[in-house]
């Protein structure tokens, strides 16, 4: 057996069992489980490569090609090659825009429309796992819309999937793991990180204490540390910064910020922010997925039961797209919705190997929580305060002008949009959702929960009205347009 | 904004604003812009500001350029291809010629 790789519209099938969004970790192991259930699976990702972000460019790199990128990494290189020796068809470059459920339990169909390759089709499915991943959270301060500003993950895509490392001075700022473990890579491919601003607020340590042991128990503890000292020596570490502002005109050429009561000023020509990442859901969300507010990481996540059931019962949601836990967690969560959706194809019970993988995933979520309270954004940056911060960088809205909607009594992220344009852009609020959603809380005193976040609609990706036009109409369709019953 | 740390295997040739560019044949149309240098890829829609490759993974859509005369095309999400034709982009895409 092995993989398929579909690169054309043309060569989709109209129907599988199982549908799967997204090719990185959850995405790649849930195929695996569910073609070895002998079910017939396709993969759509939006990338032009399997392994996700994670595992980005998995299929090409090598340890010996590229041993800066760590031993992490190379765990996704066994996916890669369990998915394809499986029967299962790969869509590279496949963009799904919509997602609806036809029916209700267990006769329920989802129903795809995606495009390849400058075409669209509907390809319906019994099951659908959404294993859409991760996005970084916005970190919106001033002049962060500069060039030569990017996400610490961005960067770190370069590195892995270009070999690309930044022209310095190179600053990197923000909250996470994340910065540490792209610096380590950075000098061990020879490269040069100038400084490190952390903004992790100094009391975050104290509420996660109570999860230290947990934590310690993990197998991110020990090489964690051993990689902040290993940075550390090598670079100049400012922390508990505040006030950070990106200066330039035409593009970044300096940081200024506080640190231990003074202000620092330092140059830069690459300025890489990060404060965590949050769900990817615009899927779930435009699919009508409920989602729930998770206070410890500061997001909205569609809710999911233990093997990873939506409230749309023909939608399974594995991996960091149902709430964070990172990549070996991701992958047994694939699993387990994989199985479960398979099971549930199959009309048959339970599954033994699922028990295990709900046994590791357990092992693996340990020390998650200290993790998220540890790293935990300070509000300052989630909402700041300065009005003159681009919170919606397409519509280019304001701080001010939705702190002053907020003032004015703004029902919520929904309302915004009509009053503002916020979100209304081409990213469809992938890139101040949560910015909004805190703003408006910290403006108005209200729960986040009851703040609520952009209810989102399909086309959840950009596509040409050509392809939308070109697609196969439901007699239901022709009538509503024509009132008779013509074929289109 | 970035440097190549290694040789690529194979190059193919693009064509950015009229200049031919030699860039790395498995790099996506922003990674290659972001290899030659340029950090900047468009104007902005409301407030004609510069903008360039925020989260490359598809997200924040201010990676927008032209590619072989279809506007608006996501440059991290495109893999470029020899003979391509990338132009940058001032302001909103407009309904007249470029579109499909």
């Amino acid at each position: 057996m092995t993989l398929t790789i579909i690169r054309n519209a043309d060569d989709l099938s109209a129907r599988y069992d199982i549908a799967i969004v997204g090719a990185g970790p959850a995405g790649m192991a849930a195929a695996t489980e569910c073609a070895r259930l002998g079910l017939a699976v396709v993969v759509f990702d939006e990338n032009a490569e399997a392994g996700g972000q994670i595992y980005r460019a998995i299929e090409r790199n090598t340890r010996a090609g590229r041993p800066y990128l760590g031993s992490d990494y190379g765990r996704g290189a066994g996916l890669w090659a369990a998915f394809c020796a499986t029967a299962a068809s790969h869509v590279p470059s496949a963009a799904v825009w919509s997602l609806e459920q036809q029916g209700e339990g267990a006769a329920a169909l989802a129903e795809l429309r995606v495009s390849v390759a400058g075409r669209s089709r509907i390809v319906l499915a019994r099951r659908v796992v959404l294993a859409t991943g991760a996005t970084e959270r916005p970190m919106p301060v001033r002049g962060w819309t500069l060039p030569g500003v990017m996400s610490v993950g961005a960067a770190q895509i370069a590195l892995k999937a270009s070999a690309l490392l930044p022209e310095g001075p190179v600053v990197l700022t923000g909250s996470g793991p994340l910065l540490y473990l792209y610096a380590d890579q950075v000098l061990a491919a020879g490269g040069t990180i100038d400084a490190i601003l952390e903004t992790t607020p100094r009391r975050n340590w104290l509420r996660a204490a109570p999860h230290v042991f947990s934590f310690l128990a993990s197998p991110y503890a020990w090489k964690g540390l051993g990689l902040m000292l290993r940075v550390r020596r090598a670079v100049r570490v400012f922390r508990a910064v505040t006030a950070l502002e990106i200066t330039g005109k035409d593009r970044a050429d300096g940081v200024t910020f506080m640190a231990g009561g003074k202000t620092v000023s330092l140059p830069a020509r690459s300025v890489f922010l990060h404060q965590g990442v949050i769900p990817h859901a615009n899927l779930a969300n435009a699919a009508g997925c409920a989602l729930a507010w998770n206070d410890r990481q500061k997001c909205f996540a569609p809710v999911v039961d233990g093997e990873g059931r939506s409230t749309r019962p023909a939608i399974f949601i594995a991996g960091d797209g149902n709430g964070i836990a990172g990549a070996v967690v991701a992958e047994f969560d694939g699993r387990i919705a994989g199985i479960a959706a398979g099971l549930e194809v199959l009309g048959a019970g339970s599954s033994e190997a699922s028990r295990r993988f709900v046994r590791l995933r357990k092992r693996a979520l340990r020390g998650r929580a200290f993790i998220d309270l540890a790293y935990q954004p300070a509000l300052s940056f989630r909402a700041p305060a300065a009005g003159d911060v681009v919170a919606c960088r397409c519509e280019e809205v304001s701080v001010g002008a939705i702190r002053e909607a907020a003032a004015l009594g703004v029902a919520g992220p929904n309302q915004l949009k009509t009053m503002l344009r916020c979100g209304m852009g081409p990213c469809q609020g992938r890139m101040c959702a949560a910015t909004v959603t805190e703003l408006l809380a910290d403006a108005q005193q209200r729960h986040p929960a009851d703040v609520g976040t952009y209810r989102l609609r399909p086309p959840i990706k950009p596509v040409p009205l050509c392809e939308i036009a070109a697609l196969p109409h439901t007699s239901e369709a022709v009538y509503a347009v024509t009132g008779g019953h013509s074929g289109h | 904004m970035f440097r190549k740390i290694e040789n690529p295997k194979d190059l193919v040739t693009i064509v950015v604003d009229g200049r031919e560019l030699e860039v790395d044949a498995t790099a996506s149309v922003a990674a290659a812009l972001l290899g030659a240098g340029m950090a900047t890829v468009r104007r902005s829609v409301v407030t004609d500001q510069p903008r360039g490759p925020y989260c490359l993974m598809g997200i924040c859509f201010e990676c927008l350029v032209t590619i072989d005369g279809v506007q608006n095309r996501q440059a991290c999400m495109v893999p470029v291809r020899d003979g391509m034709t990338i132009s940058s982009q001032r302001g909103a895409r407009t309904t007249q010629g470029g579109g499909r």
